[in-house]
């Protein structure tokens, strides 16, 4: 465990008792991610990757081993709100502006009117939506309210960014482009981004770090560092060791659902 | 547009004929049996004519009570005891107040109920056992018990339209206050905000729907409970006393015109919050 690991899992286990019995969904789970860290969660459905995501925000209680969340337990984590959560849907209000909704935290926390009115020009400007404030979100396409509500999850700059499969529900090419402005926008605020998604592509063009899960009990089947640089521009994803990287994402998809 | 005001015209016009028929059918034996006590033999059209302008008809017909209508609104001053303005006004004062006093206690109840799980395993029950009692049987009894202690007048009838008004409210907005997602409720967790701040800016507005539906049912009772509540105080003023003494004399057009009025303040009173309704969901973007 370095000095810079924001989270650190040790033999993290979860088991949800249902009415068909037990359900292992996390088993023998070890993880660092360390500062400025973009890593990826990916494996079909049922491995874990959100339920370990939601462990992180304290949404979820593990049943055996340990997590710290910044040297903290989740629960310490969370109350210091020390994370931004993004949900699959955006989750925006109706009856609030863009403005209005990226207030809501700002509200919550206490800030000042002054404060909020300069932090919600501030992330506005970061998801490109500047000018947009004043709209209701029934008025913005998906693409842009799911950027609306990252914006939301950015507004009292928590370090660490949590994300679960934000783009999950849009196409394929709105999906392209905000991969590319999620990349400037963790260039730029150097936060570190947890990040679950089922798209092998999606995975490798976005991390530093790649963890690949598989089902039944849930559990990590391959950690991949990627080769790839910092800066990537889309074409990147035609180059040699982007591919490897995504062949080695699906030798060990591949990998987990042998065992079935 | 057009479609449909014909469509409206024609469903009144056949309520209109069915009412005059009944009228014909039901009046027809009391003209017939003056006329054979008196030795006389009727045709039938002076049967239909004698059966439309009877005094005290079985069924008043429909222009009757208009003229009724007309006779106690228009034609009397607000302030005698024969205009049915003012039988309906304080009808309405009581109902209004009914209706406000248990609106609040319905959603205060419900949001008790949403926050203490011990509140929903204990209150539940009563709040619909409330329901099965025959108000009937227990309006006297309210009455009688709150004038023991020295409330008298408009209270005790608003205590009974409460009673009546909300139990839709609490049922509704419990349904409403739990209407948020777990999405959403997660979210405000990982904000770590408080049950208040919860209740206020998540809760609350996403029950609005409901709450406007509540209300709607919640009103028509408030006006039942308040002409109920006018039964047992002895007939003295209110819609629900010109119904009670209109049956002691046998005034079946003062009953029908005290009914068609009730019906009336009933629908202006709901189409009241109907629009209410549209305004705010329109604005608060969750009617489109």
């Amino acid at each position: 465990m370095s000095d810079n690991s924001v989270i650190h899992a040790e033999k993290l286990n979860l088991v949800f008792q249902t009415n068909d019995g037990s359900v292992h969904a996390l088993k023998d789970i070890d993880l660092t991610i360390n500062k400025g860290d973009f890593v990826s969660f990916i494996g079909p459905s049922g491995c874990g990757k959100t339920t370990f995501l939601r462990v992180i925000a304290d949404l979820e209680q593990p049943t055996g081993g340990t997590i710290s969340v910044n040297g903290m337990t989740p629960q310490q984590a969370r109350e210091a709100r020390a994370y931004g959560y993004v949900f699959q849907a955006s989750g925006l209000y109706p009856w609030r502006t863009i403005a209005g909704n990226i207030k809501l935290p700002l509200e919550i926390m206490g800030y000042s009117m002054e404060e909020q009115n300069k932090r919600v020009e501030q992330v506005l400007e970061l998801v490109e939506l500047s000018g947009f404030g004043k709209k209701y979100p029934w008025q913005l396409s998906g693409g842009m309210q799911q950027r609306a509500s990252i914006a939301r999850a950015l507004s009292f700059d928590a370090d660490i960014l949590l994300m679960d499969e934000p783009f999950g529900a849009l196409d394929e090419i709105v999906r392209d482009h905000l991969n590319e402005q999620l990349l400037a926008l963790w260039a730029r605020t150097e936060k570190t981004i947890g990040f679950v998604t089922h798209s092998i592509p999606e995975a490798v063009y976005l991390s530093t770090k790649i963890v690949v899960m598989s089902p039944r009990p849930g559990r990590i089947a391959d950690v991949i560092e990627s080769p790839l640089p910092k800066e990537r521009p889309l074409e990147i994803r035609d180059s040699k060791e982007f591919l490897e990287v995504a062949a080695r994402v699906r030798d060990g998809l591949r990998a987990g659902h042998l065992d079935d | 547009m057009m479609k449909n005001l014909i469509a409206v015209l024609t469903v009144v016009f056949a309520i209109i004929v069915i009412w005059y028929g009944a009228a014909y059918m039901m009046n027809k034996q009391w003209t017939l049996d003056q006329a054979e006590r008196a030795g006389t033999t009727v045709t039938t059209s002076e049967v239909f004519k004698d059966t439309m302008a009877q005094e005290r008809p079985q069924l008043p017909a429909p222009h009757q009570v208009i003229t009724e209508i007309w006779k106690t609104t228009v034609e009397k001053k607000i302030t005698s005891k024969r205009s049915l303005i003012y039988h309906a006004g304080i009808t309405l004062s009581s109902t209004s107040l009914g209706f406000l006093m248990g609106s609040l206690l319905g959603i205060t109840l419900a949001i008790s109920i949403v926050h203490s799980r011990a509140m929903d395993l204990s209150v539940m029950p009563w709040i619909i056992a409330s329901q099965t009692i025959p108000i009937l049987a227990v309006a006297p009894m309210i009455i009688v018990v709150l004038n023991a202690v020295g409330i008298s007048g408009l209270v005790p009838k608003a205590m009974i339209s409460m009673y009546l008004s909300f139990f839709p409210v609490a049922v509704g907005m419990v349904k409403g206050l739990r209407a948020p997602d777990t999405m959403q409720l997660d979210l405000m967790k990982t904000y770590r905000a408080s049950a208040w701040q919860t209740l206020f800016k998540l809760r609350l507005p996403s029950s609005m729907p409901y709450l406007f539906t509540s209300l709607k049912i919640a009103m028509a009772a408030s006006l039942v409970g308040a002409i109920i509540g006018e039964l047992p105080t002895g007939a003295v003023a209110g819609l629900g006393a010109r119904l009670l003494a209109g049956s002691y004399y046998g005034q079946t057009i003062q009953i029908w015109s005290a009914l068609i009025s009730a019906a009336v303040l009933a629908a202006v009173l709901v189409m009241l919050i109907g629009v209410l309704q549209n305004v705010t969901l329109k604005r608060m973007g969750m009617l489109r």
